[in-house]
């Protein structure tokens, strides 16, 4: 294992910003994973942590196959990790819409240069991330359609779901997108948690990285075959609208399968504890992505649910 | 959308609403005004406040009521005033809409069917669209000062510019286009004939009364020239254009930034225009210096700065903006 800082950057009363990555291997630049670009991902930050772990002694029990190279950033930004900020503290900007950056450029243009520039070699590009909006999911890979991407390599993570996603405007300057238009075969992972640690799924995403590194000959690494994963289209599952404000109570999970008319969730009158609404299942699926925070507003998207279990 | 409050000759109308969790409504609301005894004539959206720390914006919305409600009389189109697109932003003083993680210009044209706040974008742009113009009012961010300036893409070059050179402005920025720039309010709405027209001015946090009265003359003479308002304009300002002549002054190294000069002046080339210092050591940790002769039409406002933080902007070549002509128009 070779740990190497890759960009530094001086910054007002604190210790330089260094951003570390540990690479694997050697020769053919196979795979770079990429974690922690936003202050609050913690679990994405553990989940990278456990895979330089783990490659590591890999490594040293001669795991790696000739010609193969492998390069892990757990956290992309640690200058924002410490202070418990989600994007850049200065001025609030998402290094995660910066891609690929621009060496002469602010900051954050800056510091998503300089890891562009180190990931973007390589044939494939695994992101540990999370979304814009808070809630939890089921873990999965998700692909956007960009006219490069391969939904079938995604299978190979062995995880649940391979979920393929249209890209809006302000996705075209993610990590992810980036990567597929410099040719890379890039995949976002995401687990169900962000800011707190979830050891079962991030275990998970770990084994899934692991069995995609064993099934592209980069690593000789025994492991179960995971799922058969279901490939889902983003645009076809179904989302389910708050149409109360009030106290948000979950009654069903990411993964959990449910029945048409079974109720997903009450909302209360913050001030009076009275059910207001309850949140029913159109159909039979099952539920993909829940709202976690307690309050809630009208018309937010409380769950996604796959209902098209075959495609 | 439903009229609420008489207000002189407009309408408080509420575009959007939702209910936040604990018994409180978001309400977008805009003023409405329509000429007096005729049909509604041409439309003009003049919208603010989509970043909630810009507020140079409400100083042109308030001077915009109170002339039309001076002379209702000089009225003859249809004038909507937005002024606070984000109002949790403004009420919590925060540039974006707290506890959602896009930017609030980066969500447009909205979902009817995506979050809370992608369907409150997608009412207030439906509300808009089908206005002759929108004027989309901008103020930097907390950490620059600018010139009243308009922005326009190199797309819309044709179809814009005319009308950005009614508007009383320093100077005219025409940039090559951004994929991202795609979700604004005003590529979205002039994605669908509705020429809105980006002005920036000032910084973040603060009013610049003279920018607003400029700014709000522009809109005036605008509206003149397209028949919505019939009362006295007096131009101060004439634009130069500027097609990506720009040098862009970012630190390279960490500090407190101490300028030199003033926002607004012509530079000659070597001219220092600050130091990066570090207060602990009383050392200068990097000079500015200008790299060609120009107008310095962007200052940096807020002083911590880290290597790329954005300096300053250099307008390379042509007149200084402000040419000091004064033209009334009655």
């Amino acid at each position: 294992m070779k740990e190497e800082v890759i960009f530094s950057l001086d910054t007002p009363y604190r210790e330089s910003c260094r951003i570390r990555a540990f690479s694997f291997g050697s020769g053919h630049k196979t795979c770079a994973v990429v974690a922690g670009i936003r202050g609050n991902e913690v679990q994405q930050m553990y989940v990278a942590s456990l895979l330089v772990n783990k490659l590591r002694r890999l490594e040293e029990e001669n795991g790696f196959l000739r010609d193969h190279q492998v390069l892990v950033i757990p956290c992309a930004n640690p200058f924002s990790m410490n202070v418990n900020s989600r994007f850049w503290p200065m001025d609030q900007t998402d290094i995660n819409r910066m891609f690929p950056g621009y060496d002469k450029g602010e900051t954050t243009q800056r510091i998503a240069d300089s890891i562009f520039q180190v990931v973007r070699k390589y044939e494939y590009g695994i992101h540990l991330a999370s979304f814009y909006l808070p809630g939890d999911f089921i873990p999965h890979v998700r692909i956007m359609n960009t006219g490069y991407e391969n939904a079938g390599l995604g299978n190979l993570f062995g995880l649940p779901f391979v979920v393929v996603s249209e890209p809006t405007p302000f996705d075209t300057t993610t990590l992810n997108y980036n990567w597929q238009i410099w040719d890379a075969k890039a995949f976002s992972v995401y687990t169900r948690e962000t800011e707190m640690i979830d050891s079962q799924s991030a275990k998970m995403a770990r084994n899934g990285i692991l069995r995609f590194l064993n099934r592209v000959g980069c690593i000789r690494y025994p492991s179960s075959n995971g799922f058969l994963p279901t490939v889902v289209e983003e645009k076809k599952m179904l989302k389910i609208h708050t149409e109360h404000a009030g106290i948000f109570h979950r009654l069903r999970d990411p993964g959990d399968e449910v029945e048409e008319g079974e109720i997903l969730a009450e909302i209360l009158d913050p001030l009076t504890g009275d059910i207001t609404d309850r949140i029913k299942a159109p159909a039979h699926g099952i539920v993909f992505f829940a709202m976690r925070q307690p309050l809630i507003s009208i018309h937010e998207i409380a769950f996604r649910i796959i209902t098209d279990l075959h495609s | 959308m439903s009229p609420e409050k008489e207000k002189a000759s407009g309408t408080v109308v509420t575009v959007a609403r939702t209910d936040l969790p604990v018994r409180e409504q978001l309400m977008l609301q805009k003023m409405h005004y329509v000429p007096e005894a005729e049909d509604a004539g041409k439309r003009i959206c003049l919208v603010t406040g989509i970043h909630g720390d810009e507020l140079e914006g409400q100083l042109v919305a308030y001077q915009v009521n109170r002339r039309i409600q001076e002379h209702p009389e000089f009225l003859h189109g249809t004038v909507d005033i937005y002024p606070a697109m984000n109002p949790l932003g403004i009420n919590t003083i925060k540039r974006g809409i707290p506890g959602f993680d896009l930017d609030m210009n980066r969500t447009f044209p909205g979902d009817e069917q995506g979050s809370m706040i992608e369907y409150f974008v997608n009412q207030a742009f439906m509300d808009m669209e089908g206005a002759d113009f929108a004027i989309d009012l901008h103020a930097s961010n907390i950490f620059l000062r600018e010139l009243p300036q308009v922005r326009i893409s190199e797309e819309t070059e044709e179809m814009l510019l005319p009308y950005a050179q009614l508007l009383n402005l320093d100077f005219i920025w025409i940039h090559g286009a951004a994929t991202v720039l795609q979700s604004t309010l005003a590529h979205s709405l002039n994605d669908v004939g509705t020429r809105c027209l980006v002005v920036e001015m000032g910084v973040g946090m603060r009013l610049t009364q003279e920018y607003a009265s400029q700014v709000t003359e522009g809109i005036f003479n605008l509206m003149r020239h397209e028949g919505i308002w019939e009362g006295p304009t007096r131009l101060t300002h004439f634009p130069v254009t500027c097609r990506d002549q720009v040098e862009f002054l970012n630190a390279n190294a960490a500090g407190i930034f101490i300028p030199s000069v003033q926002h607004d002046i012509h530079l000659k080339k070597g001219q220092t225009i600050g130091v990066i210092a570090d207060p602990l050591t009383g050392t200068d940790r990097e000079t500015i210096k200008a790299p060609q002769d120009g107008l310095l039409f962007t200052l940096r406002e807020y002083p911590v700065v880290y290597p790329g933080s954005l300096l300053g902007r250099i307008f390379v070549s042509g007149p200084k903006a402000r040419s000091g002509k004064e033209e009334d128009k009655a």
